[in-house]
Parts: structure tokens; C-alpha cells; sequence
């Protein structure tokens, strides 16, 4: 018999293997639509920071005689609303409030759904049923209106919008965070280390959190579309910011009735509300994708 | 049996290709199969092999971004060439396909009698109550108690083994010329497993059924097949008539599987023969044989081309360029 | 044998067994319900005994539903038994001398599924690094036991600690699993289903792996299988469940040439002819095995037995000798039962 080292044919292989979150990040680099996605967020998140710098005017002077010009006025590249204020110079500030508007809900919305969510899947049975049984009683209600029934019984105001939409998205995230800490702790490595002997926060930090926060993430980040278009629809309604604060659904309010003369023109916050929620989403779906680990 | 007839399946160069990351993957790289009617071929392997994948494609049920290559005849059809309306009538009535899991092949939320009735009602354009009835001879065939009731039961009012009967019922329900049988017996218990092969062996007599039965049990293998084809890395690497194949193995793999099998005879404090190392990496498969890297018999002309096939007696053949050196080796290995 | 009689944590003695398990019951559902209504109850395990002795192999194999599963999780103190007693080396595991931490460090189980029993967002050191970590080993110390470990189950750590588990294959994935169940140096390992998802040629693999780590460890087995092949090679003794009851257990030579329980001796032969020229030509049982939910009165197979009579299904036997230290559940076995077959005889 002629022995063959197995071990000479080999390809020798790296001797450590790049991170998770390296593999990821790998993969989301080579998604086209979540990287485009990403450069327009991007772009718009600091074009609002930088709007001092950039914007051509003062997004609250306004002028009489300069009311709803059209798009390509010589000095006014977006037209002016109807005030006469350069569109272009609030549709860059208003991305500030709309952004801080969407975003910031989502986030505390995370932390809490997410602790929520986890302890009730963790500590399972009549907690869980309890916990849960009182998230279902949010989902009677539809977001919408449960953000407007909030907003109006809170009254209007940024916070308040921000504390509403808040409480909308929690049950939501602490669903999702309660489904996958479920899946996850009845899996048989969370057994094996219960079967080592390891405490229930030791089997929550090591193996249980880094498994479902990924999703979670995952899940807020597609969330964050919903709250801009929600917390504009506030503004839009008078619930969340004053005019004459820039804020995108602010401005498709009160353009509303250059509907007919200047259509274009009334429509532009519309289109950045849909074109940043639309970014965010495809940048949530490249990153859920990218997330995925072949088994 | 019928040794003069034309075959019925008859598959020539078969390639399948898969589309991964950025390259492509071929699970199928070039196997023929010939099968005459009332004839049972086991597809034997392991997982990776490609026998589930060369399978699928005698019925094309790969994703549209699979590329199958080759030629594939059943029952005089190019199936490769079908449109998509004689492809529905292909499935089904010419040939027909059970799984490992009854759940792919049944809806959950339909009474089973109902699903039969259903598809030879599509196929044969007959009445509900005429399709009704042969849903009821059909799990009289398959010796389902009390047929009648069960037929108004819901797949997961079944048993494991029952709904192993009813969907091999349901295949059978349009009189198909080929059976393809996809690991049907894995999932249930030996005593259960033994019912199904003796009955697939009974009704394939029946009705001169050809089977294509895919499973990595050299036991079941043996049980059901006429012959045995061992796959390994998308190759056929030995075929012949299954006695031939178990009494004297030839290819080092088949060799490996046979000798690496636990069984009575062994002593204690003994080592069973393993064969060492893992199946390849179907996105890098090691150059030439692919077995190469895990045998015991490796030469370097092993890695520099595809061994071709060789006759080792009439209809049985090995892919290995070491056929010769192995045969004067040792005495053959006898299978208990 | 000699590792296990130098083992410096015996305390018994080389004749305690070290696993002695006494009328083990857990049953399942039924109990509560809203109006205090009873639904049905699955009896999973229902009044076993068994022992396993130091340094030998139990193997344990039945059917779907006979409740082998079951009892390894028992066993392992997963999940809580309705009744019965589990002594460890003598001693009662939750007792005062053995409490549950020091149980589990002793017992380390090693599950079917290599992949969903491996963190995927952990290294394979990382996860057998883990069980010393948590019981007091500094980093370092975790770390060098854990590429010792993976040397010694055929893992280069060169190559393979810092992996992750999608990154390897199923073999080398229950590898680590066995690895991280030795990391605690465990004295009863228990295999439940551990190389049933495996390829044939690598089960073999790693078969012959798991007979040399009991060598050289001094390990002792539980092995639970449906294979009967793998169990007759891996075992010393067995033990063969029907619907959570025992029906036959002893030394595995006598219990695979003269099976003593007729439901033995029909499992042995629904196994895959191996010889083209002699096929199974009749199944040997007919139907499924029925579900553990109201089991038949009576001898739990006598509804499938071709052997039974009018006395088995109302009396239920007892576990009677057929052999030396081979007993069988079974009235045919016991000369007092009465079985009109015993008078034919």
C-alpha cells in the first residue's frame, strides 16, 4: 500500500477566519443597490448637517412678490414655496428635522422593544404570555393612528411626536426581538451551555444576544422609512413641528394648495420623504442579505 | 425481466450547474444513465454527491438559473427540449417523483383524497368522482387501512409511514412509467422502511414501473435495486448489476464504503476501515479523480486527468486507473 | 478499565455503577388546563431502570416515540423527571454531595445536530474554550485546553481554531462537539443520535474516533442510536425501549443472537438484507409505531406481536431473566407467565 499524506494535498488555509461582522461588511460592499442606497442617505444626512454652508438663502425669508416660482427660476434652482422662501435652501434644512425625526424614534424604540422583547423570550412562560399578550393589545390599532391618537392626546411638539412614534414601534421590535430570542435560547447549543453548567446571564451575553440583536437591527433599520413617512405625516397634520420650522412634511402641507399652479413644485418634499425612506429600506433589505450565513 | 427492450430513461453527458457567489458550481459533471422499463437503478452516494441533483433534472425541477447540459430521452421525450405545457403533462403522467418528506408533496390544508382526485382529474380530464375512485383503489394498492376514511384525512392526520403510503398513492395516481424516488425511506424507522421498499418492489412488479432510487443506505440499495450506480463528487464512479457491485466492489470509494460499515462480524477493541478525510468542495474539486485525495491507492496519473470508464465485467464498470493494481490486491472484500 | 479504577473522583468503587437510574417517569401535557380538565398525556418515559457501569458502553435503541431522547434529557437533568431517582457514582444528583454543577461537570452530552449545537457566532476554540472559562480557568489556561482538546479529536488548531462552525464540515463540526463536551473532562458522556446526520465513510471516522477518547479518558458511554449496526459495534450492553417502557436489556452478543423480546427480534430483521441473493421478502412488523398517547394495555407490543395471546394484553410483564444478566420483558420469557405458547413448547 502505497501511503498518501492526506495532509500534503491539502490547501493550506488561513489560520483565522475574518469576524461575522467582517463577512458582512464584505458582502454588503459588493451589493450595488444597498451601497447606491447607502451613498444617498449619505448624501442627504450631510447635506442637513451641512446646511449652513451649502444652502444658497436663509430657509426664513421669504419674499411677496417671489411667491411659487417655478422650477429653473434664474436664483431659485427649485423654485420657492409659498412664501417666496427658496425651496432647495428648506428642503436641505428640512432634512434635518425630518431625519432626527425618523431616526431617533426608531432608536429608542430599539433599545426598548429589544430589552422587552429578549427578557420575555428568555424567561419564558407566564412572563412571556403576560408581556406579550399586553404587545397584542398595540397591535389592535393600527400605526397610524395609534401615532396620532398619541400625538394628539400628548399635544403637538417634536418630542411628543418622537415619544409617540416611539411607542408605536416598540411593540413591533419587541415582537421580532421576542421571536428570534425564542428560536434562538431552544437551539442546541443554548442547551449545551446550560448543560456546562453556565449562568443564565452568562448564556444571555455569550450566546444568546449575539445571535438576535443582528436580526433586530436588521428589522429597526426597515422600520425607519415607516417613522419618517409617519412623523411627516404628523407635521403634516399639525402634530408635530410649527411652522415655520423646514420640516419635509411640514412643507408638503402648506404647499398643498400650490397643488394646481406649481405641481412640481409641490411635490418635491414628497419625493425626498420617498426617496430617503426608499434608501433606507433597500440599504435594510442589502443588509439583511448580507447578514445571512449559509449554513 | 425484459432484457431486450429499448430504454425508458436514457440520460447522455448530464450536467447541472449552479450559480454561486460569483462562479459556478457543476453538481452533475457528465453522468449517463440507462434504465429499461420494470428495471429499479439505486442512485447510491453521499451528501454532495449530486444523486438528488441528477434526479431533479430527469424532471427539471431545477430554479431557471441552473444550467442543465447533456441529453436527457424518457420514454422516446427530450426532455430538455419540452415546452412548458407538455412539461406539466410530463410530470405526473409520464413520470412522477416522492420525496424524503411527505409535507413537499402534499398541501397541508387539503383533504388527501381531494389532492388525488385533483391531479388525475388534471391529467386525464375524468370526473371528481371518477378521480375519487382511483384514490381509493390506489390506497387499497398501497395498503392503507380502512382506505375510505383515510382518504378525507389531512396530511398531518397521518402517520410518518401512512403519509409515505399515500404520497406514493398520489405518484402513482396517473399510472406514471418512471418512478423517481428521492431518499423516500430516510426519515422513518427501520421497521417501517422495510414495509415501504417491499411494497415499492411489489408495485413496481405491478405496474413494470421503472424506479430511479436515490439514498446513501448501501442496505436499502440492495434491497430495492436491480443495479447500483455510486456516485461521488458528480461522477458516476462504479455501475453494475447490485451483486456484482456488492460481492465485488471495485472502486476504491465503493471499496471504502463497503469495508467503513459497522457490522456483526467485527470483534471487539477493533477499528472500523474508515475511509479518511471528507467529501471535496464541490467549488474546488481536487484535480483529476475525485477521490483521489482520500485514497489509499493514489498515483499521480490519478491527478491528472478524469479516470475513464472501465469494464471490470459485462455491464459493470469502475471509473479508476488503478482497477489492475487493486484487483490482484488482497482477496476482494466480501460483504459479510 | 484500568483509567477508570485509578480515576481519583470514584467514590464508589469499581462496582457502583456509575449511572444507577430507578423508576424514571416523566410524562408529558394533560395536567392543568383551564377547567382542570385532562388532555392527553404522552408517556414518554414510563417507570424505567437501568444502570450503566463504569467504563462501559450502554447503548439504547428503539424507535421514534420509545422515549430514548427522553431519557437522556432526564439524564442530563434538562428537563425534570414526574418521578425516579438518578445516582451518579452513588451518590443522588441534587443532593447535598452532589449537587447539580458538580453533576453536570461529570455528565456532557453530544446532540445529533452538529450544526444548530455549535454558537455560529463563536470560533470552534471559542466554544470548547467556553466550558472552562465559566468554571473558573483563566483565558490562557481555556484557551491551551481547548487546542489540546482539538488536537486530540483530530482538529489541527493551527487550522482550525479560529473557524466558525459554517465554515467546516459536518464531521469536523461534531468533532468540536465532542470537544467542547470533554472540555469539563466529564466522567459518563452521553451520544444521542451523534453520528446518525453523519456520511456513512465519515461516521465511521468518527466512530473509531469516540473508541479511542474512551481509551484514553477513561470515559464511559451512553450511545443512543437507532442503528443497530453502530450500536452492536459500539456497545457493551444494551437496552432496547418500546413506548417508554424497557423491553429487553443485557450483554449486546446475546441480545443480538438469541434477542429475548419478540419486538427485538423484529427490529433485527426489518435491518436491510445485505445479500443481493437473500432479500427481505416478508416486513417483519406491520404499521407505524404507535404513539406514546394512551399506550395499549397490558404488553405495550401485543398489538403488533405475533407471538401475543389473551394474557398479554391484560397483564403486563415484568422484566424476567433470559439469560445471564440478560433480561426481556416478555411472558415467553418467564416460565410462571402462563403464555399458552410456553405450554405448546
Amino acid at each position: 500500500m502505497t501511503a498518501i499524506d492526506a495532509g500534503a494535498i491539502v490547501v493550506v488555509t488561513p489560520v483565522r477566519s475574518e469576524g461575522y461582522w467582517t463577512s458582512v461588511r464584505r458582502r454588503l460592499v459588493r451589493d450595488p443597490v444597498a451601497m447606491f442606497a447607502l451613498a444617498v442617505i449619505l448624501l442627504i444626512v450631510l447635506a442637513a448637517i451641512f446646511a449652513p454652508y451649502i444652502a444658497p438663502a436663509d430657509p426664513f425669508r421669504g419674499s411677496m412678490v417671489r411667491r411659487l416660482r417655478p422650477i429653473g427660476t434664474p436664483g431659485y434652482p427649485l423654485g420657492t414655496d409659498e412664501l417666496g422662501r427658496d425651496l432647495l435652501t428648506r428642503l436641505i434644512y428640512g432634512g434635518r428635522l425630518s431625519l432626527f425625526m425618523g431616526v431617533t424614534p426608531v432608536i429608542f424604540a430599539f433599545v426598548v422593544g429589544s430589552s422587552i422583547g429578549i427578557f420575555a423570550a428568555y424567561v419564558g412562560g407566564w412572563v412571556n404570555t403576560v408581556v406579550m399578550r399586553v404587545i397584542d393589545v398595540f397591535f389592535a390599532f393600527p400605526s397610524v393612528l395609534l401615532a396620532i391618537a398619541l400625538s394628539g392626546a400628548l399635544g403637538a411638539g417634536i418630542l411628543n411626536s418622537i415619544v409617540s412614534l416611539t411607542v408605536v414601534f416598540v411593540p413591533q421590535i419587541a415582537r421580532i426581538a421576542e421571536s428570534v430570542t425564542t428560536q434562538t435560547r431552544n437551539r442546541d447549543f443554548v442547551e449545551a451551555a446550560r448543560i456546562s453548567g453556565a449562568s443564565t446571564l452568562t448564556i444571555v451575553r455569550v450566546h444568546v444576544l449575539g445571535n438576535v440583536l443582528g436580526p433586530i437591527f436588521v428589522y429597526s433599520t426597515s422600520l425607519i422609512s415607516v417613522s419618517m413617512i409617519l412623523s411627516s405625516g404628523l407635521s403634516f397634520l399639525g402634530l408635530g413641528v410649527k411652522p415655520p420650522e423646514p420640516e419635509w412634511g411640514l412643507m408638503l402641507n402648506t404647499l398643498r394648495t400650490a397643488i394646481y399652479s406649481q405641481p412640481l413644485v409641490a411635490a418635491l418634499p414628497g419625493a425626498m420623504i420617498f426617496i430617503t425612506s426608499i434608501s433606507f429600506n433597500l440599504f435594510s433589505d442589502g443588509l439583511r442579505g448580507a447578514m445571512e450565513v449559509r449554513q | 425481466m425484459n432484457s431486450t427492450s429499448a430504454p425508458i430513461v436514457e440520460a447522455r453527458n448530464l450536467t447541472v450547474d449552479f450559480a454561486a457567489g460569483r462562479g459556478m458550481i457543476r453538481a452533475v459533471c457528465g453522468v449517463d444513465l440507462s434504465l429499461k422499463p420494470g428495471e429499479t437503478l439505486a442512485l447510491l452516494g453521499e451528501s454532495g454527491s449530486g444523486k438528488s441533483v441528477t434526479l431533479r433534472a430527469l424532471m427539471r425541477l431545477h430554479p431557471k438559473s441552473a444550467k442543465i447540459g447533456g441529453t436527457i430521452q424518457v420514454d422516446g421525450e427530450d426532455v430538455l427540449a419540452l415546452s412548458p405545457s407538455a412539461l406539466r403533462a410530463y410530470r405526473g403522467k409520464t413520470v412522477s417523483m416522492i420525496f424524503q418528506d411527505p409535507g413537499l408533496a402534499f398541501d397541508p390544508v387539503y383533504r388527501i383524497g381531494d389532492q388525488i382526485a385533483e391531479t388525475v382529474m388534471r391529467h386525464e380530464g375524468v370526473s371528481r368522482a371518477e378521480g375519487r375512485k382511483r384514490g381509493l383503489e390506489l390506497f387499497e394498492r398501497v395498503r392503507i387501512p380502512s382506505p375510505e376514511r383515510r382518504l378525507d384525512n389531512f396530511p398531518h392526520e397521518m402517520s410518518g409511514g401512512m403519509r409515505q403510503r399515500a404520497m406514493i398513492a398520489l405518484a402513482l395516481a396517473c399510472r406514471p412509467k418512471v418512478l423517481l424516488a428521492d431518499e423516500p425511506t430516510t426519515a422513518l424507522d427501520a421497521t417501517v422502511q422495510i414495509q415501504v421498499l417491499l411494497l415499492l418492489r411489489e408495485l413496481q412488479r405491478e405496474f413494470g414501473l421503472a424506479i430511479v432510487f436515490v439514498t446513501h443506505d448501501i442496505g436499502v440499495a440492495v434491497e430495492i435495486a436491480d443495479r447500483i450506480a455510486v456516485m461521488y463528487a458528480g461522477r458516476i464512479v462504479e455501475s453494475g448489476a447490485c451483486r456484482d457491485v456488492i460481492r465485488n466492489p471495485s472502486h476504491p470509494y465503493t471499496r471504502g464504503l463497503l469495508a467503513s460499515r459497522a457490522h456483526g462480524t467485527l470483534g471487539k477493541d477493533e477499528r472500523l476501515h474508515a475511509i479518511p478525510g471528507s467529501p471535496p468542495d464541490l467549488s474546488a474539486p481536487p484535480p483529476g479523480c475525485a477521490f483521489g485525495p482520500r485514497c489509499d491507492n493514489f498515483i499521480e496519473t490519478c491527478a491528472a486527468d478524469v479516470p475513464p470508464e472501465v469494464t471490470v465485467t459485462t455491464g459493470h464498470m469502475a471509473r479508476c486507473f488503478r482497477l489492475g493494481a487493486l484487483a490482484e490486491q488482497a482477496e476482494p472484500l466480501a460483504a459479510e | 478499565m484500568s483509567a477508570v479504577a485509578n480515576d481519583p473522583r470514584d467514590r464508589g468503587g469499581a462496582g457502583t455503577p456509575l449511572l444507577d437510574v430507578r423508576g424514571l417517569v416523566k410524562h408529558f401535557g394533560g395536567k392543568g388546563g383551564l377547567f382542570g380538565r385532562t388532555g392527553s398525556v404522552v408517556r414518554a418515559v414510563d417507570g424505567i431502570d437501568f444502570s450503566v457501569a463504569k467504563g462501559e458502553t450502554l447503548g439504547i435503541v428503539g424507535e421514534s416515540g420509545c422515549g430514548k431522547s427522553t431519557t437522556a434529557r432526564l439524564v442530563m437533568q434538562i428537563i425534570k423527571p414526574d418521578a425516579g431517582d438518578i445516582l451518579f457514582d452513588g451518590e443522588a444528583v441534587g443532593s447535598a454531595a452532589l449537587d447539580l454543577k458538580a453533576f453536570r461537570r461529570q455528565v456532557q452530552m453530544v446532540f445529533q445536530d452538529s450544526y444548530a449545537s455549535l454558537n455560529p457566532r463563536l470560533t470552534v476554540e471559542d466554544t470548547v474554550a467556553f466550558g472552562p472559562r465559566i468554571h473558573g480557568a483563566s483565558a490562557a489556561a481555556s484557551i491551551a485546553t481547548a487546542h489540546d482538546l482539538l488536537h486530540r479529536v483530530g482538529l489541527e488548531p493551527r487550522r482550525f481554531a479560529g473557524r466558525y462552525p459554517h465554515e467546516i464540515s459536518g464531521g469536523q463540526r461534531q468533532r468540536v462537539n465532542i470537544a467542547r463536551a470533554l472540555s469539563l473532562e466529564p466522567r459518563l458522556l452521553i451520544l444521542d443520535e451523534a453520528v446518525s446526520a453523519l456520511d456513512k465513510s465519515v461516521e465511521a471516522q468518527v466512530l473509531n474516533l469516540l473508541l479511542d477518547l474512551k481509551r484514553d479518558f477513561g470515559l464511559t458511554y451512553m450511545f443512543i442510536t437507532h442503528d443497530l449496526n453502530v450500536v452492536r459495534f459500539m456497545s457493551d450492553r444494551i437496552m432496547v425501549m418500546y413506548l417508554g417502557k424497557v423491553a429487553e436489556v443485557g450483554p449486546s452478543e446475546p441480545i443480538f443472537e438469541k434477542p429475548g423480546h419478540p419486538y427485538t427480534a423484529a427490529l433485527l430483521s426489518s435491518m436491510p438484507s445485505m445479500d443481493p441473493d437473500n432479500l427481505t421478502q416478508e416486513a417483519p412488523l406491520t404499521g407505524d409505531p404507535p404513539n406514546p398517547i394512551n399506550p395499549p394495555s397490558g404488553c405495550r407490543f401485543h398489538p403488533r406481536c405475533k407471538m401475543a395471546s389473551t394474557l398479554c394484553s391484560h397483564a403486563e410483564p415484568e422484566l424476567a431473566e433470559a439469560s445471564p444478566l440478560h433480561l426481556a420483558a416478555c411472558h415467553l420469557v418467564d416460565p410462571q407467565s402462563g403464555h399458552p405458547r410456553l405450554a405448546a413448547a
